[in-house]
């Protein structure tokens, strides 16, 4: 194991090409061990192929990577044997139990069957689905599928977790369950890599994380350091009518450090949200709603990209 | 792991499946041939003449001298049913490939345990399969067990080019086209229902040419002690060819399906 300075994976120039597309143009990044490492972005950012190129399935094109202290283009088989991977979709074995799933990707790592039992006993309880053991993996919901995954990622103990877009498609209980879960996971000491486009997911998960966008990373930071610098502390969120909005005429000029129009509403930032509102009263605005609500990761995005981050 | 050790992984995740109706298939490894070798020996042989069975069937009922054939074609089909949709399957649908992948097993791990599973479960058929011709009186020597591993041969070498074929394929299209234009045709025109001296010359070499000929060969002969000594080494020389060449084609077109 690398000391504890090194990362667990370090990028120059990391680069993914298909055919004339770039996926991925020339990131540099470090995932420090013992951390929760986050790509977040929207979809077709270039996460997943990032990923794909860590968990050593997809070539990289041109760069440098290194995972683990090791190359993954000479030592794939070494790499793989020390992580785990949560891919977006589920690819579990619908033809096997769920213990068989657990145990049977443990004899693809070669660990021998009494460990793999252990082992598979240990997780089945972690993810909360002991009493499911014997059942086929069909008829288990979107959440337990999920859980499942990720117990199957630890069979190997690995050094690193891969989670690709963990509880995208699960309703909010499903999510916070899977959460709580990859949190106590963290507690231990894992090193995580995840990839999400839901500002919650990362703002709860991560300790560090990069923005992407359109191949490239567009930030670097904690949550809380991206917010402080790219966005203000609180957001007023104004709905009001088209009718008004098309003769705003500058009315809401000097009100706030920064103003973007999305299609449904206004967002105004500012550091004092509800002195901002009286303001906006005091000048006679008609409104049809206000929000006061602290900065998030989204706005981050949006002042980045010009973009929300799910469209 | 040496690749030996992964492969039988892949083989072990199979055995797990298929262990729940294990009894099933082999119930379907009896019916088959017993229903083939009764309408097409008994029925339709009974109609061929004890001369036509002399001059064109090597002086043995025609029943007898079907069986083994069927027995080289019972192979060839379900090797290729075996690699083609449960093989996709694993690849696109159920994405069993890219789950092993993220261990450390490799794609030649992938391709040669599940050439050994097709080899085993081909192996258990021809063995039922052996069991019904033996019913049917129809082998004459104890070499017949022979056509055990060779059922497997001729098995392990359609499913390493099938296994090629379907690395290749986007969706479940070309499939029929394999079954209609290539399987169909080998099943009919490989000598397994009539001697291939009964086509003309020119399709007699193309016979020549494919494979399930060579298997429906070393079959009968090692079935009905009529083994050609001259001919044998060549028609084995062949199917050993076709694996080789089919599992270098599996290793590569899935290698580079799996990394798209």
């Amino acid at each position: 194991m690398p000391p504890d300075s090194e990362p667990l994976v370090f990028a120059r120039g990391l680069t993914k090409r298909f055919g004339d597309f770039t996926a991925v143009d020339s990131v540099d990044f470090d995932v420090l061990p013992g951390r929760a490492f986050g790509f977040l972005g929207p979809n077709g950012a270039g996460k997943t192929s990032t990923m794909r190129m860590i968990a050593c399935s997809s070539p990289v094109t041109s760069g440098e990577l290194r995972v683990i202290g090791m190359d993954p283009r000479t030592q794939a088989r070494e790499i793989k044997a020390r992580l785990g991977v949560v891919p977006q979709i589920d690819n579990l074995d619908t033809e096997l139990t769920v213990r068989e799933n657990l145990e049977m990707y443990a004899r693809y790592f070669d660990i021998p069957g009494d460990v793999a039992r252990r082992r598979a006993d240990e997780l089945l309880e972690f993810v909360q689905l002991d009493e499911r053991a014997k059942d086929q993996v069909e008829p288990l919901s979107g959440g337990m599928k999920r859980r499942l995954t990720i117990a199957r990622s630890l069979i190997n103990e690995p050094e690193l977790v891969i989670l690709d877009e963990p509880t995208t498609g699960l309703d909010p209980q499903a999510r916070h369950l899977l959460w709580e879960r990859l949190y106590q996971l963290k507690r231990r000491g894992a090193t995580l890599i995840i990839t999400t486009h839901y500002m919650d997911e990362a703002e709860q998960l991560c300790d560090r994380l990069v923005v992407m966008d359109k191949a490239k990373i567009v930030a670097e930071g904690s949550p809380r350091e991206l917010i402080d610098q790219h966005s203000t502390r609180e957001v007023l969120e104004l709905r009001v009518t088209d009718a008004v909005r098309d003769h705003l005429n500058g009315r809401l000029d000097g009100l706030a450090d920064r103003i973007e129009e999305l299609p449904d509403r206004l967002l105004l930032y500012t550091a004092d949200g509800e002195q901002t509102l009286d303001q906006v009263h005091k000048r006679e605005i008609p409104v049809d709603s206000a929000l006061v609500r602290r900065s998030t990761l989204e706005d981050v995005f949006l002042r980045l990209t010009g973009r929300t981050l799910i469209e | 792991m040496t690749v030996v050790a992964a492969s039988g992984r892949v083989f072990h995740r199979n055995w797990l499946v298929y262990k729940r109706l294990w009894h099933r298939s082999l119930a379907f490894g009896f019916l088959q041939p017993l229903l083939f070798l009764t309408a097409m020996g008994v029925g339709l042989g009974a109609l061929i003449s004890a001369r036509q069975q002399a001059s064109a069937f090597g002086g043995v009922p025609y029943i007898d001298w079907l069986g083994p054939g069927l027995l080289a074609a019972m192979a060839m089909q379900t090797a290729t049913f075996e690699s083609t949709y449960p093989i996709m399957n694993k690849i696109m649908w159920g994405r069993n490939y890219e789950a092993m992948l993220s261990t450390p097993l490799e794609i030649r791990s992938i391709v040669r345990g599940e050439l050994a599973w097709v080899g085993f479960r081909i192996g258990s058929l021809a063995a039922v399969f052996l069991v019904v011709l033996t019913v049917f009186g129809i082998p004459r020597t104890p070499l017949a067990v022979l056509a055990v591993p060779v059922a497997m041969l001729v098995g392990v070498a359609f499913s390493a080019c099938l296994m090629a074929f379907t690395a290749t394929q986007r969706n479940d299209v070309g499939f029929s086209a394999v079954f209609r234009f290539v399987v169909n045709p080998l099943f009919l025109f490989s000598g397994t229902f009539f001697p291939l001296s009964q086509l003309p010359p020119q399709l007699q070499v193309v016979a020549w040419a494919t494979p399930l000929f060579h298997g429906v060969e070393l079959i009968r002969g090692l079935i009905l002690g009529q083994l050609n000594p001259l001919a044998a080494p060549f028609h084995l020389a062949y199917l050993v060819a076709m694996l080789v060449i089919g599992v270098l084609l599996a290793d590569r077109y899935l290698t580079r399906r799996m990394a798209s």
